[in-house]
C-alpha cells in the first residue's frame, strides 16, 4: 500500500534571543494514494511548515516521515510541488518548463515528447507552448506550474496555494480543472488554501489546523470533490451540507483568530 | 558666461519653436499624448529626438561660432585683425608738448607680423610703426626715436585726447592702452569672443587631424592602432576579470564559507577607485602591458564579483525549491537555474565593469604608455596640439558610448526575461 505517512512531527526552532517558535507539535497523519487532502487554517499554524517538511526542504525537530516506507530526508521527484507563483523559470520557453522535470531526470526529447505534449493539450496551452511564461497570464502560468509538476509523474503533489493569486473567474476554472487532473492521474494531492470554499470543494479530506503550537484542529471526510469531477461547482455550492459546513469552519478559524488577538493583547498589556 | 547665456537662449528658442511646430503640424493620438498627467509620470517622459538633434547641433554651431570655423555660418565678433593707430601726447621735461601717432598692424594668428611704413611727422614727438598678432599684445617704445626720452624725463599724458598715467588704461579705436609702471604704452588690441585655436580649435581642424593621423599615424602608431590597443587592453582585462569574478562571487552566494572568507576582501576592494592602483601596479608590474592589464583586471574583478554574487542571491528560493523537487541534482540547479536566473545582473555588472576599465586604461595610459587613446592626447597637450586632444576626447567618448550600446543591445537580445519573473 502506497501511502504518505506522518507520524508524530514536531518542529520547533530558536529564535537566537532565548526564545522559541513551536511551529508544529505532534502532527500524525497518514495519506493513502489518490487522497486530496485540503489544508486550511488561520496564519502561523504551520500549514507551509507541514508542506515545506513533506517537500524535504525542512527537517523536522521530531518525529518521521516517509512515502510507501521510504523515509523522507531531502527533496525528490516523487514529490513535486505546485507553489503560488514566480516558481516558474522565465528564461525557458512554457513547454522547456513543462519538460524540465523529465529532462533532469535524464530522458532524452524523444522520450517525454509525447507525456510533455499531452500535458500540454490537457492544460490547454498547446498554442502557447513555444512563449515565453511571462508573457503568459497568472491563469496560464499556474496551468504550466501544474503541468510542469504533473509531467514528472510524481506520486504525491504539494500545492502551496496555487490559486491564491488568481482572480475569482479564474480560480473557478483552476479548480474544475486540478479536480479533473486529480481524478485523470490518480495522484496523492496535499492542498493548502486560504479559502474555506476552495478546501471544501477540492478536499476529499479537510485538515483544520490551529495555531500556537501548529497542530491539527479537526479533520473532515467530504463528499464534494467527488460530486465537483466534471460537475459545475457553482451547483455544489448550492448544496445545503455545503453551507452548513462552510459556516461551521468559519467560525472556527474566526474563533482562533480571535484567541490569537485576545492572547497578543493579553501579552502586551 | 556668454557661452552659458547664448546656450540656455539657444535652449529655450529651440523649446518653444519645436513646440510650437510640433502642435501645429503633427497631430499624435497615441496613448501618451492622450495623458493629461505627464509631470510626474515617468512613462510619459521619452526622450523627445528632435530636442538630442538640436542639442548636438547646438553644442556643434557653439563650437564653430567661436572658433571662426569655415563650416558654421555665424560667428561670434573675432579678434581685431588689421590696420589702426593712435595718437599720444608726450610732454616735455621743460613742459612743451606734442603729439605723434602710433600706426598698428594687426596681422592674423599665426602669420607672418609687417610692419607700416611711415613718416615721422613734425615735432620733437615722432610717429611710429608696431606690429603684432591676433590675441597678443605689444610694447610701444613710442620715446624710442622722439627727440626727448623717458629717461631724460619725458612723459606720455595723454591718449587719443584722453589723460593717462602709470596703470591707466584707455579705449581706443580697436584695442585698449595701458600704461605701464614705466611709462611705456602697451597696445592691446581688442581680443573679441573668439577661442584661440591653442585653446579651441574649429571643428574642421580636428578632423582634418583625424584623416592626418588616421593616415600617417601619431607617435610611431596610427590612430586604428591607438584605439585597437586600448580596446584590446580593456577586453582582455575585462575577460580575465569576469573569468575570475563571476565564479568566485557564484561561490560566495552558494556557501557561507566562501561568503565569509572574500567578503571583507571584496568589500575593502570595491571602494577603492582602480585608479589610486596605477602607482602599485606601475611599481610592482611597469608600464607594460602587464601592468595595465592587472589593472583592468582588479578593477573589472570586484564588479563582476559583486555582480555575480548579487545574481546568486536574487534567485527566488521557490525556483530553486520546484526545481528540486523536480529532480534537479545541484549541477543541474546551478547550470538550469541559478546560471540563467543572475544573467540579468551579471550583464548589468558587464556593463558597469566596461565603463570602468574604459576610463581606467585611458588614465593609465595618461600616465604611462607607448600607445593607446590616452597616451596620445597626454602627447599632444605636451605639445600644445588642441586639435588632438579634442580629437582624442571625442573618439574616446563615442568608443565608450559605442561599447555600452553593445553591451544592452546584446542583454536584450540574451536576457529577455529580465525583470519580468
Amino acid at each position: 500500500m502506497s501511502t504518505l505517512s506522518i507520524d508524530d512531527v514536531s518542529m520547533r526552532f530558536d529564535l537566537g534571543n532565548g526564545e522559541h517558535v513551536q511551529a508544529l507539535k505532534n502532527v500524525t497523519l497518514e495519506l493513502k494514494t489518490g487522497e486530496l487532502m485540503s489544508v486550511l487554517g488561520p496564519s502561523g499554524c504551520g500549514k507551509t511548515t507541514l508542506l515545506n517538511i513533506v517537500a524535504g526542504f525542512l527537517a523536522p525537530t521530531e518525529g518521521k516521515l516517509s512515502l510507501n516506507g521510504v523515509p523522507i530526508t531531502e527533496p525528490g521527484a516523487e514529490r513535486g510541488m505546485v507553489f503560488q507563483q514566480g516558481a516558474l523559470f522565465d528564461w525557458m520557453s512554457v513547454r522547456d518548463n513543462v519538460a524540465f522535470g523529465p529532462k533532469m531526470g535524464g530522458q532524452s526529447p524523444a522520450e517525454y515528447a509525447e507525456t510533455v505534449d499531452h500535458l500540454l493539450d490537457v492544460v490547454g496551452l498547446q498554442d502557447f507552448k513555444q512563449k515565453a511564461v511571462y508573457e503568459l497570464s497568472g491563469g496560464m502560468q499556474q496551468r504550466v506550474s501544474l503541468a510542469r509538476c504533473l509531467a514528472n509523474k510524481p506520486d504525491v503533489i504539494l500545492m502551496d496555494e496555487p490559486l491564491g493569486a488568481l482572480d475569482a473567474l479564474t480560480r473557478e476554472k483552476m479548480q474544475s480543472l486540478v479536480l479533473k487532473l486529480w481524478k485523470e492521474t490518480g495522484r496523492t494531492i496535499i492542498l493548502i488554501t486560504h479559502s474555506v470554499e476552495e478546501a471544501l470543494l477540492l478536499g476529499e479530506r479537510l485538515l483544520v489546523m490551529a495555531p500556537r503550537p501548529g497542530r491539527i484542529h479537526k479533520e473532515y471526510q467530504l463528499p464534494f470533490a467527488d460530486l465537483g469531477v466534471g460537475a459545475d461547482l457553482r451547483e455544489i455550492k448550492k448544496h445545503p451540507d455545503f453551507n452548513t459546513t462552510r459556516e461551521e469552519i468559519l467560525s472556527m478559524i474566526w474563533d482562533m483568530e480571535e484567541e490569537i488577538m485576545g492572547r497578543s493583547e493579553g501579552a502586551s498589556s | 558666461m556668454i557661452v552659458l547665456i547664448i546656450y540656455i537662449t539657444v535652449f529655450a528658442i529651440a523649446f518653444f519653436a519645436v513646440r510650437f511646430i510640433a502642435n501645429r503640424l503633427i497631430e499624435r493620438h497615441d496613448f501618451t499624448s492622450l495623458k493629461t498627467v505627464t509631470f510626474g509620470d515617468e512613462s510619459a517622459v521619452t526622450p523627445n529626438r528632435w530636442a538630442s538633434i538640436l542639442s548636438v547641433l547646438t553644442i556643434f554651431l557653439l563650437w564653430g561660432a567661436f572658433t571662426n570655423s569655415n563650416w558654421t555660418p555665424l560667428h561670434v565678433p573675432g579678434p581685431f585683425v588689421g590696420d589702426t593707430k593712435f595718437t599720444y601726447v608726450m610732454e616735455a621735461p621743460n613742459g612743451s608738448r606734442d603729439d605723434a601717432t602710433v600706426y598698428v598692424r594687426v596681422s592674423p594668428a599665426g602669420e607672418p607680423k609687417s610692419k607700416i611704413e611711415t613718416e615721422l611727422g613734425d615735432g620733437f614727438a615722432k610717429n611710429d610703426s608696431v606690429s603684432v598678432s591676433a590675441w597678443r599684445s605689444v610694447l610701444v617704445a613710442m620715446d624710442k626715436n622722439d627727440e626727448f626720452k623717458r629717461k631724460q624725463g619725458a612723459k606720455v599724458v595723454e591718449v587719443n585726447g584722453s589723460p593717462i598715467s602709470p596703470g591707466h588704461r584707455v579705449q581706443v579705436d580697436d584695442g585698449e592702452i595701458v600704461m605701464t609702471s614705466k611709462g611705456t604704452l602697451n597696445f592691446i588690441p581688442n581680443k573679441g569672443l573668439q577661442m584661440e585655436p591653442i585653446w579651441l580649435p574649429p571643428p574642421e581642424n580636428v578632423v582634418d587631424r583625424v584623416v592626418e593621423i588616421a593616415q600617417e599615424g601619431y607617435q610611431n602608431f596610427t590612430l586604428l592602432e591607438h584605439l585597437g590597443w586600448s580596446l584590446l587592453r580593456v577586453i582582455v582585462g575585462f575577460v580575465l576579470g569576469a573569468v575570475v569574478g563571476i565564479p568566485l562571487g557564484y561561490a560566495m552566494g552558494l556557501s557561507d564559507w566562501f561568503r565569509g572568507w572574500f567578503d571583507p576582501i571584496v568589500e575593502f576592494m570595491r571602494p577603492v577607485p582602480p585608479l589610486a592602483l596605477i602607482p602599485l601596479v606601475i611599481i610592482w608590474a611597469g608600464i607594460g602591458e602587464t601592468g595595465k592589464i592587472i589593472l583592468l583586471f582588479l578593477a573589472s574583478l570586484w564588479i563582476m564579483t559583486i555582480a555575480a554574487r548579487a545574481g546568486v542571491s536574487g534567485v527566488k528560493i521557490t525556483k530553486v525549491h520546484a526545481a528540486y523537487s523536480l529532480g534537479a541534482s545541484k549541477w543541474q540547479i546551478m547550470r538550469y537555474v541559478i546560471a540563467p536566473n543572475s544573467l540579468p545582473e551579471i550583464f548589468t555588472g558587464a556593463r558597469v565593469a566596461m565603463g570602468v576599465c574604459w576610463g581606467t586604461v585611458v588614465a593609465a595610459e595618461l600616465v604611462a604608455a607607448e600607445k593607446g587613446a590616452g597616451m596620445m592626447i597626454m602627447v599632444a597637450s605636451r605639445f600644445q596640439l588642441t586639435d588632438i586632444v579634442i580629437m582624442g576626447i571625442i573618439l574616446i567618448g563615442a568608443i565608450g558610448y559605442a561599447i555600452d550600446i553593445l553591451m544592452r543591445k546584446s542583454e536584450d537580445y540574451l536576457v529577455p526575461w529580465k525583470g519580468k519573473g
